[in-house]
C-alpha cells in the first residue's frame, strides 16, 4: 500500500460465540502480517486498546438479537468505510435464529428466574437486515484462509476470490468421494456454498451447511432426494435449521418440512 | 507417449499372455523407468485413481453397482483385478489438475513488476487401468488442448496448452479393456466400445477361462512394445485373442444406458423445449456432472495478492458452466436460471462440441449420471426430447416457448 497511514481495522462482536474472531487470531503466522498491514483500532478479543473511529475496515461478528444491538450496528456502520460481516451469525442470524421459529416469551419464562431482566428481540437477524454490508463472509466458523483473502482483497481494493458455488465443487476438486452417491449419506453439499476446506465430506460425513446457501440453491430437489434416502420430514427440517436456519433458502425449505 | 487420433486404427499387434506376476513386472518396470504408477484403488467406498505399488493395491475381487445417483462396491469374482468399471475420478485429474499456479508476480522498483513462472517440469506418470471410454476422453482433450491438430470445419487449432501437452507427452498409458459394463455405461451408443482402439502404450484384457486367470497384453507403441518384451509370459495365440474378444463382446451387450441417435442435431433443433424447465426442477446446479466428466475442461482464473500488495499469483482452477460466475460478463451473469445452465452443458457436450472440436464431447462413461446426487440422466433427458419430437420430423413441438430458459 502506498498510503501514508495504515488502514484502521476494527473487529466488532454482536450475538455470537466469538469463534469467528478466534479465526482471525488463529491466523498465527499471518496475524503478524495483518498487524503490520493495518492499525488494529478496535479488537477487544485481542487488545484493550480502543482507538476512535472512523474506521477503514470493520469486521462484524454476530447477529442482532437485542434493541441495543440494533442501535449499535448503525453507529458502527456510520463510522466504517467498509463493513464486512463474518460468520453465519452475522450473515444469517446464526444458530440463535432458531428462536425465530418459536415463542420467545415462552423460552424466557422457562429459562430465567426473573424474566423481567431480559431485554431481547423476538428474532435473531443478520447484520445485512439492519445496515448496508459491503461483503458477507460465510461460515460457522469462517475459514481463516478466506478471512485473510477478504482482508487482502479489501486492502488491495480488489474483489475477494470467494466463490459462491456448491460444496460439491470443493469435494470434487479435492478428489473426495461423494458421501451421498457412494454411501447413501444425506448431505447438504449440493445446496451449500463451498469454503470450509471440505471438512465433513473429507471425513465421510454429510455437509451440515455451515456456509449457508450457495447461489441458486435448489433445496426442494435436494430435500426430495433426502426423503428418498429415508430421512424423515422432521429431520429434513432440522437439517436446514442449523447455523444458517434464517438464511432465506434454508428457512423456506425448513418451513416446508415443519409439520408441527 | 502415443497421441493417436481417437479414430486411428489399432496399432500393429504384438501380444503376450501374462499372469498376475506379469502385471507386477509391468508395474515394477514402469517404476524402474521413473514413472509414478497411478491406478485404481478402493478408497472410501469407491474406485479412485491413486498411486499403486503392485497388483496387491488393485481392487481385487471388487465390482461396482451403478445407477442414477447411486454407486456401491460389491464383492465380485474372486481374484479378478479389473471387474469394476469407471469411478468418480478420471485421468483429467492427472493431466489437467484442479488447481494450477500459472505465474506469480512481484513488484519491482525498477521494472514495475517481475513475473516468475513455476517449474514447468512435468510429472512422469504411468496410468494403469485406462478404460476404452477414457482413452477416447484423452483423445478429446488432446484436441481441446491443442495436442492433436484438428480442423473442426473452420480452420486449424491455433493454441496448444503447454502444461497439458507436457504432462500428456510424459504419460505412459496402460489401457484395460472392459469385461463388463456398468449400469450407467453407454459407450457403444457414443461410437465407442469396451475394447480399446488405439491411443495406448499397452492394452490389457483380463481373461477368466476354465479355471485359468490371465491377461492378454497388447502393445500400441514402440515404448509399450519394449516394455512388453521384458515381461514374463508366453506369446498369445489366436485362441487367446478370441478369448479376449469374447470378454469385450460380453461387455458390449451389457450397456446400462443408450443415447438416442442423431442427438447433436436433435438438441440443436430444440434449443427451446419444455424439457429444459422440467429438468431444472430436479437439477441442483451443483456442478458434480461437469467435475466428474472426463472431457469437461472449463476453468477460471483466480488472482490473489498478499496483504502488502507486493506479490500476486494467478491460479487456474476447474470451473463449471453450472455456476453463476461462469457466465459472468460485464453487468452480470448471462445464465441465471438452472434451465439455461443445464441446456448449455448438454448442448455443448452433445451438439456444439462437434462444431468446436470435430467430435462429440461425450464418451458414454456414465459418470454424470452416477454422480449426480439426484440421478439426472443425460440419456434420459435426450430421450425425452427425442420422444417429444417423434412425428414432427425432429422439429420443435408446439408450446416450447413455455420452457424458455
Amino acid at each position: 500500500m502506498a498510503a501514508s497511514r495504515k488502514p484502521k481495522l476494527a473487529v466488532w462482536k454482536f450475538s455470537s460465540c466469538d469463534g469467528c474472531q478466534l479465526s482471525l487470531l488463529d491466523c498465527e503466522d499471518e496475524l503478524l502480517e495483518v498487524a503490520g498491514a493495518v492499525e488494529i483500532a478496535y479488537f477487544l478479543e485481542a487488545t484493550r486498546v480502543e482507538i476512535k473511529g472512523p474506521y477503514d475496515v470493520s469486521l462484524v461478528e454476530g447477529s442482532i438479537t437485542t434493541p441495543h444491538d440494533a442501535a449499535r450496528i448503525r453507529k458502527i456502520r456510520d463510522q466504517s468505510k467498509m463493513l464486512v460481516t463474518i460468520g453465519a451469525c452475522a450473515t444469517a442470524g446464526g444458530i440463535q435464529a432458531l428462536k425465530n421459529f418459536r415463542d420467545v416469551d415462552g423460552f424466557i419464562k422457562a429459562v430465567y428466574a426473573h424474566p423481567a431482566y431480559i431485554d431481547t428481540l423476538a428474532t435473531s437477524t443478520a447484520i445485512q437486515d439492519h445496515v448496508a454490508v459491503d461483503f458477507e463472509l460465510r461460515g460457522c466458523p469462517v475459514n481463516k484462509h478466506q478471512l485473510l483473502e477478504v482482508l487482502n482483497a479489501t486492502l488491495n481494493r480488489r474483489k475477494p476470490v470467494i466463490p459462491a458455488h456448491s460444496q460439491c465443487v470443493e469435494c470434487k476438486m479435492a478428489g473426495t468421494v461423494c458421501v451421498t452417491v457412494a454411501h447413501g449419506t444425506p448431505c447438504l453439499g449440493p445446496v451449500t456454498q463451498a469454503g470450509c476446506g471440505n471438512l465433513c465430506p473429507g471425513f465421510a460425513r454429510g455437509c451440515y451447511g455451515c456456509f449457508g446457501p450457495k447461489e441458486n440453491p435448489n433445496t426442494a430437489s435436494l430435500a426430495k432426494h433426502m426423503a428418498e434416502l429415508g430421512v424423515s420430514s422432521r429431520d429434513i427440517a432440522q437439517a436446514f435449521r442449523s447455523f444458517n436456519a434464517n438464511a432465506e433458502a434454508f428457512r423456506k425449505e425448513g418451513d416446508a418440512h415443519d409439520d408441527r | 507417449m502415443v497421441h493417436n487420433d481417437i479414430h486411428a486404427t489399432p496399432a500393429a499387434g504384438h501380444r503376450l499372455i501374462v499372469g498376475r506376476d506379469g502385471l507386477d513386472a509391468l508395474i515394477a518396470a514402469l517404476r524402474g523407468e521413473g514413472y509414478a504408477v497411478i491406478g485404481p484403488r478402493v478408497r472410501d467406498g469407491a474406485i479412485a485413481y491413486e498411486p499403486v505399488d503392485s497388483t496387491a493395491d488393485l481392487p481385487i475381487g471388487v465390482i461396482d453397482e451403478q445407477n442414477g445417483g447411486h454407486y456401491r462396491l460389491n464383492t465380485g469374482p474372486e481374484e479378478t483385478l479389473f471387474g469394476y468399471t469407471v469411478g468418480p475420478h478420471s485421468w483429467k485429474r492427472a493431466l489437467y489438475p484442479p488447481r494450477q499456479s500459472l505465474w506469480t508476480a512481484a513488484r519491482d522498483a525498477e521494472k514495475g513488476f517481475t513475473i516468475e513462472k513455476p517449474d514447468g517440469t512435468p510429472p512422469r506418470q504411468a496410468f494403469l487401468g485406462v478404460r476404452p471410454c477414457e482413452l477416447r476422453a484423452l483423445g478429446i482433450h488432446d484436441r481441446v488442448f491443442g495436442v492433436q491438430p484438428h480442423d473442426a470445419g473452420h480452420g486449424a487449432q491455433q493454441f496448444t496448452d503447454q502444461g497439458y501437452a507436457a504432462r500428456r507427452a510424459e504419460a505412459f498409458v496402460v489401457a484395460v479393456n472392459c469385461g463388463r459394463a456398468g449400469g450407467t455405461c453407454f459407450c457403444t451408443s457414443m461410437g465407442g466400445g469396451p475394447q480399446a482402439e488405439g491411443g495406448y502404450d499397452l492394452a490389457v484384457t483380463e481373461i477368466n477361462r476354465n479355471g485359468w486367470h490371465d491377461f492378454l497384453v497388447e502393445a500400441g507403441s514402440e515404448h509399450g512394445r519394449a516394455i512388453l518384451d521384458t515381461l514374463p509370459g508366453r506369446r498369445a495365440e489366436v485362441y487367446d485373442v478370441q478369448a479376449a474378444q469374447a470378454v469385450t463382446d460380453a461387455a458390449r451387450g451389457q450397456m446400462g444406458r443408450a443415447m438416442v441417435p442423431d442427438v447433436a442435431d436433435l438438441l440443436a433443433k430444440n434449443l427451446e423445449h419444455p424439457r429444459w424447465a422440467e429438468v431444472a426442477k430436479r437439477c441442483l446446479s451443483c456442478a458434480n456432472c461437469t467435475m466428474v466428466c472426463p472431457t469437461c475442461f472449463c476453468s477460471t482464473m483466480e488472482d490473489v495478492t498478499d496483504l502488502t500488495g507486493e506479490r500476486t499469483e494467478r491460479v487456474r482452477r476447474w470451473d463449471s458452466c453450472f455456476t453463476l460466475d461462469f457466465s459472468y460478463i460485464h453487468g452480470g451473469s448471462i445464465r441465471q436460471s438452472t434451465a439455461s445452465r443445464y441446456r448449455q452443458w448438454i448442448t455443448h457436450k452433445l451438439s456444439t462440441w462437434h462444431e468446436q472440436f470435430g467430435t462429440s464431447g461425450c464418451v458414454g462413461c456414465g459418470r454424470c449420471i452416477t454422480w449426480c446426487p439426484v440421478g439426472i440422466d443425460i440419456t434420459e433427458e435426450a430421450r425425452a426430447i427425442h420422444d417429444s419430437t417423434r412425428g414432427t420430423a425432429g422439429g420443435t413441438p408446439e408450446g416450447t416457448n413455455e420452457g424458455r430458459a
